[in-house]
């Protein structure tokens, strides 16, 4: 590789470490006869924030919901804290690309949806819901229906309500794609302060690799289809300093560089 | 002075110790600009304004005028006619509209949930929305005579299939991500069909229910025309053979308003108890 020096990259290691919150084991997905991921090994680490990168169709969809036991692996397996598992559970929750709020419902509702389904008590799930509203920048919107807000708050919305059942991994696609170039900014700051704060692990969905080189420890890199894990890059990107000094930064510059040639290869 | 002063402010600065108050016309104006009510008197005044003109040319001996139909209503509803008419004209309509909405919302329901379901009844329902029922209509006088249960059977056979069908098509387009979103949060079967498809679905739940009404009306009319002349189908049946035609319109024009308010508070129904946006704009 070209930019070892600056940025760790190679092929994924079948090792386990201790510190893997979600294990992706040789997970194959055909819908019919589309192939659309092959063999796919992936270990998430704890605290950390994981982007997956490719174009479009290679399953990236896919292996999030997949991870999320929403839709089934033809063959392989997932384990979450060293447990296998297939259906959704407590300790994942999912981000949508299309915020997928209840229309009918107010912020406040929407937000403490996920404690309504588990039977919290409305005043609990009333303090925790506006205790991340807060936090997501909302406050003032509880009582307003999804319409009466922007792609931008909708999708904050969303990432609450993820937060607000206290999920040790967070899955995120796309949830930024609705939004326009300023507050996109705006919220990959925010999204690497919840980071820093909430201590979660993060498995993150893009198409932008700004974008992905900008917010994650990690990147990997999928094959077109049938979606195969190609490379994977460690960043390394010095985030104490400032947002704009960090785009600036000439490691941060190089690893895009870096990625852009590795995809462009199936652009071509 | 300041050199860049915004247009309001200058406006601001001439026409500010003169506060006009409004005129009626502008009061009259800025109500229209809030208010539907408005647009509904005003939509009603000119349908009966034109009615009242037609009468007057008049466009045939036998169509009374807006003004006589009112008096004729009057005297109806003053002699007691009319209550007797709509005691009994009601009670297949609204057993009937009951049984089709609780049944066909079921049926519907459990058809979007499951394809077995779907399977199996939605050949019935499609092929007897497409059957003109008027023609059964008379059959069902055969099996049941020509009381209560002929009538509201007759209600049912109108309603229903459009209720089931409608109901059916909302579940099956229920947005997915909404789904996947129930049961990413681990909701169970139970609360994703309650608090997420059935709310979803309510709009064309609903948009199915206020067809299945009004093929109600359709329905106990003409099993009061052609089963037996009895209640509404009665006064507008008696009052033509006797030439009384300010009472037989009286007559037909208050089933259509019975019907229209019956739409328009299920209308208020469901935006009041489930889908409280619509109500705001
Ligand atoms: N429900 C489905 N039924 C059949 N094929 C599907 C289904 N969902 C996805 N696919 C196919 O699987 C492949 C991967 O889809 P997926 O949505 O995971 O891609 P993606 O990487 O998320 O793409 P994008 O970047 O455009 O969102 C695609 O070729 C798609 O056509
Ligand atoms: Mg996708």
């Amino acid at each position: 590789m070209a930019n070892s020096a600056l940025a760790r990259s190679g092929s994924v290691k079948a090792a386990s470490s201790n510190d893997a919150v979600v294990q992706v084991r040789d997970v194959c997905k055909n819908y019919g006869d589309i192939e659309a991921l092959r063999g796919i090994n992936l270990e998430f680490e704890r605290g950390n924030l994981t982007t997956l990168l490719g174009p479009s169709g290679c399953g990236k969809t896919t292996l999030l919901k997949i991870i999320a036991g929403l839709v089934p692996a033809t063959s392989g397996e997932i384990r979450v804290n060293g447990r296998a598992v297939t259906a959704p559970g407590p300790e994942r929750a999912f981000v949508f690309q299309d915020f997928a709020l209840m229309p009918w419902a107010t912020v406040l509702r929407n937000i403490g949806f996920g404690l309504e389904l588990k039977g919290v008590t409305a005043a609990e799930r009333d303090r925790t819901a506006r205790r991340y509203i807060e936090q997501v920048g909302l406050a003032g919107f509880e009582q307003k229906y999804p319409h009466e807000l922007s792609g931008g708050m909708r999708q904050r919305v969303g990432i609450a309500r993820a937060f607000a059942v206290n999920a040790d991994v967070l899955l995120l696609d796309e949830p930024f794609s609705a939004v326009d170039e300023q507050n996109r900014r705006k919220f990959q700051e925010d999204l690497l302060r919840l980071v820093e704060l909430e201590k979660k692990t993060f498995i993150f969905v893009t198409h932008s690799i700004e974008e992905a080189v900008y917010v994650s420890d990690r990147i990997v890199l999928l094959s077109p289809r049938p979606g195969r894990v190609s490379q994977i890059i460690d960043p390394m990107i010095d985030r104490t300093a400032s947002p704009d000094d960090i785009r600036r930064d000439a490691v941060y510059l190089d690893v895009v560089e870096e990625i852009w040639q590795g995809l462009r290869q199936y652009a071509e | 002075m300041q050199m860049s002063v915004s247009p309001a402010k200058l406006r601001d600065g001439i026409g500010a110790p003169k506060e006009v108050p409004p005129t009626v016309l502008e009061k009259i104006q800025s109500f229209a600009d809030e208010r539907r009510s408005f647009w509904i008197v005003v939509s009603l005044t000119l349908l009966f304004a034109s009615w009242e003109m037609a009468g007057r040319i008049p466009i045939s001996f036998a169509f009374p005028t807006f003004l006589e139909t009112l008096s004729a209503f009057g005297e109806m509803v003053a002699d007691g006619s009319m209550h007797k008419a709509y005691l009994i004209t009601l009670q297949p309509l609204v057993m009937g509209v009951l049984v089709s909405a609780l049944v066909g919302i079921g049926l519907g329901v459990a058809m979007g949930l499951s394809d077995k379901a779907e399977w199996l009844l939605a050949p019935v329902f499609i092929v007897l929305q497409a059957a003109p029922m008027a023609a059964l209509v008379p059959l069902v006088t055969f099996v049941y005579g020509i009381g209560l249960t002929a009538k509201t059977l007759a209600v049912i056979m109108l309603a229903l299939p459009v209720i089931v069908l409608n109901s059916y098509k909302a579940v099956r387009h229920v947005n997915p991500s909404l789904v996947d979103m129930c049961r990413s949060f681990q909701g169970s079967r139970v609360q994703q069909i309650f608090k997420i498809i059935i709310p979803d679905a309510s709009p064309v739940l609903f948009a199915g229910l206020r067809l299945g009404i009004a093929a109600g009306f359709i329905g106990v009319m003409l099993a009061e025309l052609l089963i037996t002349p009895t209640g509404i189908g009665d006064l507008i049946t008696y009052h033509r053979s006797v030439a009384n035609y300010a009472h037989m319109y009286a007559a037909v024009a208050s089933i259509i308003a019975v019907s229209t308010l019956t739409l328009a508070g299920l209308q208020y129904v469901e935006t009041h108890l489930l889908r409280p946006e619509k109500r705001r704009k």
